[in-house]
């Protein structure tokens, strides 16, 4: 018989395996899902790009074998949106964590949204700053200990699903590194969007949180997943706010059409410059 | 590969053993309780899985998508020209 490979495997640059991930953290779960993703969906491999901001999932840019940038810090929309818009013929994906595109990038997140620039975002939500050591971030729930809250954090956390909602995302999914077959098809779904489309990935990050809250190890975690997600396709996003150890609402939130940036700005520039107006395909020299 | 009962397993697992953690993750969540955690260490510390039950393997890959070190993953055995066994084939 045949040699058989790891499906994900001609998708990583293997030289540098083993990558850098603590045992039990879901980062590794959610490449998994996003290259059978890739697989499924068929897109051509040479027109996906993965851009990335800092943080422990950044590193997935890094690691991918596909067109990759790994930016600055929480730039990682901002380098994707000038990626796409000089070279629309792009499936810019973004892959990043929550401190990242909620935090030190949370202005360039909202404003993608609202104008509705192509991108694919996949969010890594582990609750915490993990790779600067525990910080708190913007997306911790409430009574978290953290490395800067060691009494428990009190400010009220963020709900991304209906902070990306109310900015205009027109695809917002939320699931759980537990639910990898309906991540991996919610992937395919936001491939095949145009706009902007947001999901958020629950990850389980042992050496950090859990730690620190006594919730045990990555696998007590996706147990807990496993136990207290509840499936609601639809949901309104105002009522899926996280809290600590409690119920986890997951699904399909959003899917809505709008007309995309780039739809706009041609629709404008043509009714304004008539013929003077001409559409360029790509923009980079190949 | 027959197992205990003489029926024939729809599919098998590779362990890449260095590349392990030892998350659990593969055992914990494997639908047919293929996998345990073995008594072994690899060259870093930990207690990769081993098969308990090849016989019970489907082929899946559940515990290809659940891995994060990308250290497991199954896959179907072609089917010998046997008829399948048309229960089980419905089941799935």
């Amino acid at each position: 018989m045949s040699e058989v490979r790891n499906p994900v495997e001609p998708f990583l640059r293997m030289d540098r395996m083993p990558h850098i991930w603590c045992p039990g953290c879901g980062i590794g779960t959610t490449v998994n899902c996003f290259t059978r993703a890739l697989i499924e969906s068929k897109v051509d491999l040479d027109h996906v790009t993965i851009v990335s901001g800092i943080g422990c999932t950044g590193r997935v840019a890094g690691y991918v074998k596909l067109d990759s940038f790994h930016t600055t810090h929480g730039r990682a929309i901002p380098f994707a949106t000038g990626l796409k818009l000089a070279n629309p013929k792009l499936n810019v994906i973004v892959y990043s964590g929550d401190g990242d595109l909620s935090a030190i990038g949370g202005n360039h997140l909202i404003h993608a949204a609202r104008r509705n620039i192509d991108l694919k975002i996949v969010c890594v939500n582990n609750l915490i700053y993990a790779m600067t050591g525990g910080q708190t971030a913007p997306t911790t729930p409430n009574d978290a200990v953290t490395s800067t809250a060691p009494y428990g954090s009190y400010e009220p956390a963020f709900n991304l699903p209906h902070l990306v909602e109310a900015a205009g995302a027109v695809y917002v999914a939320r699931w759980t590194t537990y639910h990898v077959r309906q991540l991996a098809r919610s992937m395919q779904e936001a491939f095949a969007k145009k706009g902007f489309s947001f999901i958020e990935v629950l990850s389980p990050c042992p050496t950090l949180y859990q730690r620190r809250n006594k919730l045990g190890d990555g696998l007590e975690t996706m147990k807990y997943y496993k136990e207290k997600s509840k499936v609601r396709n639809g949901a309104p996003t105002s009522e899926v706010g996280l809290t600590m150890q409690g119920e986890i609402i997951v699904g399909k939130f959003v899917d809505r059409d709008r007309p995309d940036y780039r739809e706009l700005m041609r629709h404008r520039l043509a009714e304004t410059l008539g013929d003077r107006y001409v559409e360029c395909e790509e923009l980079v020299c190949s | 590969m027959r197992g205990k009962w003489g029926i024939m397993a729809k599919g098998a697992v590779k362990i890449v053993v260095e590349r392990c953690k030892a998350c659990g993750f593969c055992v914990e969540f494997c639908p047919t309780k293929v996998l345990a955690l073995s008594s072994a260490f690899n060259s870093k510390g930990y207690h990769p899985p081993h098969v308990v039950a090849t016989e019970k393997c489907s082929g899946c890959d559940l515990c290809g998508m659940y891995c994060p070190d990308f250290a497991i993953f199954g896959y179907r055995q072609p089917q010998p020209q046997a008829t399948p066994n048309k229960e089980t084939a419905d089941a799935r």
